[in-house]
């Protein structure tokens, strides 16, 4: 590897984007790949940009047989973020379960006396409207929103910007006529199908949760299968 | 940030400085080895050496097979595991099996 590549992987890596480095391991050949597009190294064909692709969406860096020949893909991908709306019983689970499975956690409540620290100890707090609180964030395609309160005045402004960006996961919390409700909401909004499709409502795995952790618990699952096995 | 995420910053470093460095990456594991595949050790000419490939059984072993490669050999693909013949020296106590490559940063 040269220093020039390695201090581009750097680079790449510091500012967060999706970065694969593969190295065909019978030439010595490498490429550095951020964004899906080509950054230094060689030319490749388009199925090893697919196979980086793959190997970022799965995140898992390893061995693959390309047209170059043997490779390894080495992936970095940004941290994982989860902003949850809402800082409600529900999050008091959610927050510490994600952030055990790598989650940097925010939580975002313009209600004062939800958004308190004594009852997310540790866990950052955004106590603003959540459209504001969204919109500096950034959602990116490491990023999961979750939508807690059930009040359209604090989820549906969070729903509205988490759908302009690239979140890999969107989930709101509600029964099913509050979540067609919603939607009705959104769609006034100027969200066409494909975009309201996005939102999981409601939000989680059906596995029969009933307390607050048990919801957490399905909607963590439910996130994690979004992430490991894409969209279904 | 993880220990792990800062090797390669490290390591861009350390050549800046003159050294000449080796990376040593994970590239395949089978069964039950200690580090996935991603993981980096890396090594000077100082006898410096960060991160690891293993739990610590195989870290000799590719440290001398870095030091060539510092010294102008080619990059190499190492095997350890329970079917190498190595195994009786610097094998994986785990019963896995590990692939590591190891560079040079030119």
């Amino acid at each position: 590897m040269n220093l020039d590549l390695l201090e581009r992987l750097n680079e790449a890596r510091a500012a967060k984007r999706a970065t694969c480095l593969v190295r065909f391991l019978a030439t010595e050949e490498q490429v550095l790949i951020v964004d899906g597009a080509v950054v230094a190294g060689i030319t490749p064909s388009t199925d090893v940009l697919d196979a980086a692709a793959e190997a970022l969406r799965r995140d898992r860096s390893g061995m693959a047989e390309t047209s170059h020949g043997s490779a390894f893909l080495q992936v970095f991908n940004p941290p994982l973020r989860l902003a949850i709306v809402g800082a409600v019983h529900i999050a008091q689970a959610l927050a510490p379960m994600a952030a055990l499975a790598g989650y940097a956690v925010t939580i975002v409540d313009p209600r004062r006396a939800f958004a308190s620290e004594a009852r997310f100890p540790g866990v950052e707090i955004v106590c603003e409207w959540p459209d504001e609180a969204l919109e500096a964030l950034e959602p990116d395609r490491r990023t999961a929103v979750v939508t807690l309160t059930h009040d359209p005045k604090i989820d549906d402004p969070a729903l509205d910007v988490a759908l302009r960006g690239e979140a890999f996961y969107i989930a709101a919390l509600g029964s099913r006529r509050t979540h067609a409700g919603r939607l009705g909401r959104l769609r006034e909004l100027g969200h066409d199908e494909a975009a309201l499709a996005r939102i999981h409502g409601p939000a989680g795995l059906d596995i029969g949760a009933v307390s607050p952790a048990e919801i957490a618990i399905s909607v963590l699952a439910e996130m994690t299968k979004v992430l490991r096995q894409g969209a279904v | 940030m993880s220990l792990d995420d800062t090797l390669l910053d490290t390591a861009a470093a350390w050549k800046r400085e003159g050294r000449k460095v080796a990376i040593a990456t994970v590239v395949e594991t089978w069964g039950s080895s200690p580090r996935p595949a991603g993981s980096v050790l890396l090594v000077d000419d100082r006898g410096h050496m960060l991160g690891s490939v293993s739990g610590g059984c195989i870290e000799g072993a590719v440290v001398k097979e870095a030091q060539a490669v510092m010294a102008g050999a080619p990059p190499k693909l190492l095997e350890f595991g329970v079917s190498n013949e190595q195994a009786w020296e610097v094998g994986l106590a785990c019963g896995g099996r590990v692939r590591v490559y190891v560079e040079a940063v030119r």
